[in-house]
């Protein structure tokens, strides 16, 4: 299995509070990495900084088997203004931007693999509404369906369970789930589903600004991280 | 129909680089307006008048001159934008007023022929050869580069973090909207004055905006709303003559806006 990202002690602050500290994991050809952690953990920065999108206090992030254009995101909150005119396709094909190279226009290849997503997610129906009257969960379909198809080698997502309905939360841990196992699509997900994040995950990274737990989700749910998070739940038993 | 065709004998050329021009700009203005820039080709209008009037006074191209200067200008406004330095919007009130009076001053030092009406409104009939091959030129780069990186231009104004985190060289096309809009407005500084530039940017884009949801269609109907607007009001200040022709393009601008605006209503 080849490496696909390799992060070495990289720490990160804002102005001068220290969001994630020191923190080394690697992210290999079909990996499906869990990242969790309370709010505030530094998850979301964890994320921005291996895509690039915040700058590194230290440490350093080396892309081995990867380009950018290889990579689909879900951020955890896209501010688009309100009056932003997009149809639903135009937002979705936008994952496919970097992958069409010189080309000015998309190939049929990425309009053929938007149908697909699009069926997958159930979006066919609004396919040309616009995007800014779409409700929250309508939205996070949208910005799911982009992530998914820009994804060629790697798949980061921020909380993308947020504001799903239970049908699309479950078809969507299925599509990811098919991804990484069928294409090797390695998946980095933050989530806040504990039990959902153990059982679909091969690894977990615990974060609390370091990295207290890295590693087999099947031994993270011996940890003390594990219980205290699951503390929380309501259905603890 | 008898003075169109004699407006056209007359002026073709004129009128034909300034629908190029009309073109160029609706459709950067579109993604200047979405990003919050509308002020930006306000600003570079009145840098490309100081260059203008330095170069005039210099007895160099003025266009040589205006050209980078405005260029380099576009890039500091998209960056203070970005970084708040400064405020962007102080930005470009600071840079605007500061090149207006320079270039009042020099024109008025050097005695150039360059007048503030020039300035305000342009000269579209009074353009030469040169000038006409040279914005014809530029104009047509402006629409085949924008037409090439459409998508990714789309992807970066929609969602710059998205854009870049997957792969789309954000600040590459940035600094090419900074230069096709630099360049847009040094054209039709020239030929059309700094008022009718600033509003070319802005009022096809944002009355597209109230009619049509995705943003081909909203980029398409600017085009054709501004070339529509701006063949309009040449032919009406022409047809009546006195009526100074950039004005009178923005005032026919402002009517359909009005129009679309009243009539859009219901779905605001
Ligand atoms: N833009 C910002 N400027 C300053 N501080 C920030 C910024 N974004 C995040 N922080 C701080 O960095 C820390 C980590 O934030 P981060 O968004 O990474 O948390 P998170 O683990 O994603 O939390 P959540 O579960 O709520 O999404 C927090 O203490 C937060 O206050
Ligand atoms: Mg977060």
């Amino acid at each position: 299995m080849s490496i696909l990202l390799e992060a070495k002690n990289i720490c990160v602050s804002y102005e001068k509070a220290l969001a994630v500290g020191d923190v080394s994991f690697r992210v290999e050809e079909g990996d499906y990495i869990c990242v969790l952690g309370e709010n505030g953990a530094g998850k979301s920065t964890l994320l921005k900084a291996l895509l690039g999108l915040i700058p590194l206090k230290s440490g350093e992030i080396l892309p081995h088997n990867i380009k950018p254009s290889q990579i689909g995101y879900l951020p955890q909150q896209t501010q688009v203004q309100k009056d932003f005119p997009a149809s639903v396709r135009e937002v979705i094909l936008s994952g496919r931007a970097a992958k069409t190279g010189k080309l000015p226009f998309f190939r049929d290849k990425d309009r053929a693999d938007m149908k697909a997503y699009v069926q997958m997610l159930n979006l066919k129906d609004i396919l040309n509404r616009s995007y800014r009257e779409l409700s929250g969960g309508q939205q996070q379909r949208v910005l799911l369906c982009r992530a998914l198809l820009a994804a060629e080698k790697l798949l980061v997502l921020d909380e993308p369970a947020a504001g799903l309905d239970a049908v699309i939360t479950h078809e969507f841990y299925h599509i990811v789930g098919h991804l990484n196992k069928e294409k090797k699509v390695a998946v980095i997900m933050v989530s806040h589903d504990i039990r959902c994040a153990v059982r679909e995950a091969k690894h977990i990274l615990h974060l609390k600004k370091e990295a207290s737990y890295f590693g087999p989700s099947e031994d993270y749910v011996k940890t003390r991280d594990y219980h205290y998070l699951l503390g929380g739940c309501c259905d603890h038993a | 129909m008898h003075d169109i065709l004699l407006l056209l004998s007359l002026y073709g050329e004129a009128v034909f680089a300034g629908v190029l021009i009309a073109l160029s700009c609706a459709l950067l203005g579109v993604n200047l307006v979405l990003k919050r820039y509308s002020m930006i080709g306000d600003g570079l209008s009145h840098v490309s008048f100081g260059a203008l009037s330095i170069g005039l006074a210099v007895g160099v191209a003025p266009m040589a001159i205006a050209l980078p200067v405005v260029i380099i200008a576009a890039f500091f406004l998209l960056r203070a934008s970005e970084k708040e330095h400064l405020h962007g919007d102080a930005a470009i009130a600071l840079l605007s007023s500061g090149a207006l009076a320079i270039g009042i001053l020099v024109s008025h030092l050097f005695q150039t022929n360059m007048s503030v009406e020039d300035y305000m409104f342009g000269s579209l009939y009074a353009i030469d050869r040169g000038d006409f091959i040279l914005s014809v030129v530029l104009a047509l780069c402006v629409l085949v580069l924008f037409v090439l990186f459409y998508n990714k231009i789309f992807a970066v104004t929609f969602d710059e973090s998205f854009a870049k985190a997957t792969g789309v060289h954000v600040s590459r096309y940035n600094s090419l909207v900074a230069v096709l809009t630099a360049v847009t407005v040094v054209v039709g500084m020239r030929m059309m004055g700094a008022l009718l530039i600033s509003s070319l940017i802005i009022f096809p884009a944002i009355t597209a905006m109230r009619i049509f949801k995705s943003f081909k269609s909203v980029t398409i109907a600017s085009g054709i709303l501004s070339v529509l607007c701006f063949l309009l009001g040449v032919i009406l200040s022409f047809t009546h003559r006195g009526l100074p022709t950039g004005a009178t393009i923005v005032v026919v601008n402002l009517v359909v806006f009005i129009l679309v605006t009243l009539f859009s209503k219901k779905r605001v």
